[in-house]
């Protein structure tokens, strides 16, 4: 019957329809299961990893209370984000486009390549500070971290599979059922619970710990005077969408580079059809800028000085683009000096955060196979 | 007035002098559960859905020929009324339901518990509402879940939401270029964090003769006929010439506006 079933017992039930003489005792057994992994201290021994939100950020956007971090959750979701099951022809995993080495981007590609070389249209965003937003995709046409993978699992260019059959294949992988088993108290291996341990994972990369934080936070760095003046620049001039200490206003703007060379993309009109918001796009971070290049959303500027060089003197007019965009004399772009250039450079390069990239815990290496 | 325990009494020792006969009288109150169930037939016109791509198998309004390949919807959040105006919600996590002209079982859906009473009218959702197209993702099960849909293709992926109506076919009206094929994928919930389009449609309809009498040991069926004509003919008809790809568009509300005409009671089966 395709009902569905809010109540997790009904499927226990549903085992002994299905004639297994056992399904009683199956039904105890995973009662009992159930019950120990409720305490998380004693399926997870060791010092647990969990999720701490730096004291400057503001409070996280996902609900970490419906999908608490646990050692066992990381691990699994870990295990996943490296995992080129997921992928039809199981050449590719979220690593593939989402290198940590940059920041959890796709190094020097404009654009990724899916199963099969085949080309997207735009450039892959940092899986970084995740817990902070609900706008995912440059055109924030996902709302929840726990749907998110759904897209580049399932999209033909991307990794082209069907959930169900990566479900299939994780449960014919022995060392799967255990680790679903230690991270969800069952292991029967269910989409859900796949997609809640990836979000674990996602969750956790967090970068709050650049020359910039250390100095925010008093752990010892020091900026210099022009860094300093970087950063009062970036606050006046960029502030308005890289605002707060995601150097992100996680909204929508059109930021005037125009029409790209690859297709017409319209951005967030294609999720909200309304016209006001053609060509925006989410504003990326500027945390890490040192290892995320290329810049914008095609991927189109290869170095921060294609990106001022926009923001200062290519800024194209359109109905749509934001309006701190446009000058009071009528022109468009940001007024720089070439000094504020240097020194705006200088202070974003003091948000790059090594300790983020060079982290064992987030990469590939700590899978344990 | 008499009191309520006088009133109570009295039906029960009038309900207890009517015990022998068959049928139960207006006036008694049926007490404990059964269950309903639905057949949602899909038909075109006065002709059943046969899917095929032969292309002129069906006419629509404006003279199209056109052949059916798929036809999905989603039926939730079903309320019935009745005849003494209470209503009965059906349970929310039991109450969704995806119908697929490619699958006879899912066309059968089954709601259990339900309170024993005369039931007069029913109203539904073509869709799935907005409280659940943004809830927690172990809210979403069985039809709901993401993984089950997305390989029924009723599921936006980079535009998160279901796709509340598919229908899909062939048409001598729809492109060449396209195959002939014309696609109409309907969803929209209202949007997350900005207004999107809403194509969230209920309706109420009523329940012919008696009504769906519920008794312990009476499961009404539910005999509901789903007309793929309404898709096309309605408030604003829909040409397959031109439109035959429709799916996150605002051309969709006027489809939803048309197809939520689509559903009549047949009629209702009441026997033990």
């Amino acid at each position: 019957m395709f009902t569905t079933n809010l109540d997790q017992s009904v499927n226990w039930i549903s085992f002994s329809k299905k004639g297994r003489p056992y399904g009683f005792l199956f039904f105890i057994l995973s009662v009992l299961a159930v019950v120990p992994a409720c305490n998380h201290e004693e399926a997870d021994p060791s010092v647990p990893i969990s999720f701490q939100n730096p004291s400057h950020f503001p409070d996280p956007v996902y609900k970490m209370d419906h999908n608490k971090v646990t050692q066992s959750g990381f691990e699994l979701g870990r295990a996943l984000f490296y995992e080129t099951k997921l992928s039809k022809d199981n050449s590719i995993s979220c690593g593939s486009c989402h290198q940590q080495s940059s920041a959890f981007t796709h190094h020097g590609h404009s654009v990724s390549h899916g199963i099969g070389d085949k080309l997207g249209t735009r450039n892959s965003p940092p899986v970084m500070n995740l817990a902070w937003s609900n706008a995912f995709m440059w055109d924030g046409g996902v709302f929840d971290l726990d749907f998110f993978s759904i897209a580049p699992i399932t999209n033909p260019i991307e990794m082209g599979e069907e959930i169900k059959d990566v479900v299939e294949k994780l449960k014919k992988d022995p060392v799967y059922p255990p680790r679903f088993q230690k991270a969800f108290g069952s292991s029967e291996i269910t989409s859900t619970k796949m997609f809640l341990a990836l979000s674990q994972f996602m969750v956790m990369c967090i970068s709050a710990d650049s020359k910039y934080d250390q100095w925010k936070l008093g752990k010892g760095a020091v900026l210099s005077e022009e860094e300093k003046d970087g950063y009062r620049l970036v606050k006046e001039k960029c502030g308005g969408c890289h605002s707060g200490e995601l150097f992100t206003d996680n909204k929508f703007h059109n930021n005037g580079i125009g029409q790209g060379r690859l297709v017409a993309d319209e951005g967030r009109e294609k999720i909200t059809l309304s016209p006001l918001d053609n060509r925006k796009f989410k504003t990326p971070s500027l945390r890490n800028l040192k290892y995320t290049a290329p810049y914008m959303h095609d991927g189109r500027s290869f170095d921060l000085n294609a990106v001022i060089t926009h923001y200062t003197s290519q800024v194209k007019e359109s109905a749509t683009l934001d309006s701190l965009l446009r000058t009071p004399s009528g022109t468009t772009g940001i007024e720089l000096t070439p000094v504020e250039v240097d020194h705006i450079l200088l202070f974003l390069n003091t948000l790059n955060d090594e300790n983020f990239i060079r982290n064992y815990e987030l990469s590939e290496f700590a899978v344990k196979k | 007035m008499f009191s309520k325990k006088f009133i109570y009494t009295l039906l029960v020792l009038f309900s207890v002098s009517l015990a022998s006969c068959k049928k139960d009288s207006e006036n008694t109150t049926p007490s404990g559960t059964g269950n309903i169930s639905f057949e949602f037939d899909n038909v075109v016109g006065s002709s059943q859905l046969v899917l095929d791509s032969t292309m002129n198998t069906f006419t629509n309004s404006s003279g199209e020929k056109f052949s059916v390949t798929q036809f999905n919807y989603y039926i939730s959040n079903i309320k019935l009324k009745k005849s003494d105006g209470t209503i009965y919600t059906v349970p929310q996590g039991s109450s969704y339901f995806l119908i697929m002209e490619s699958n006879e079982e899912s066309q059968m859906p089954e709601i259990h518990g339900v309170p024993a009473g005369d039931y007069k009218e029913i109203t539904f959702t073509i869709g799935v509402d907005s409280l659940r197209s943004t809830m927690d993702i172990s809210k979403r099960t069985g039809v709901l879940d993401p993984a089950y849909i997305a390989g029924h293709g009723m599921y936006w992926s980079w535009n998160q939401g279901y796709i509340f109506l598919k229908a899909e076919g062939m048409s001598p009206a729809a492109p060449e270029m396209m195959g002939h094929e014309f696609y109409y994928h309907i969803g929209g919930f209202g949007g997350y964090s900005s207004q999107t389009i809403n194509n969230i449609r209920t309706i109420t309809l009523p329940l012919p003769g008696e009504g769906a009498t519920v008794r312990s040991n009476i499961n009404p069926e539910v005999h509901i006929l789903a007309d793929v004509l309404k898709v096309f003919d309605g408030p604003k008809p829909l040409k397959i010439a031109d439109n035959s790809m429709v799916m996150w568009s605002d051309v969709s509300l006027d489809i939803s506006n048309n197809y939520k005409n689509m559903f009549t009671v047949h009629h209702v089966h009441n026997e033990p």
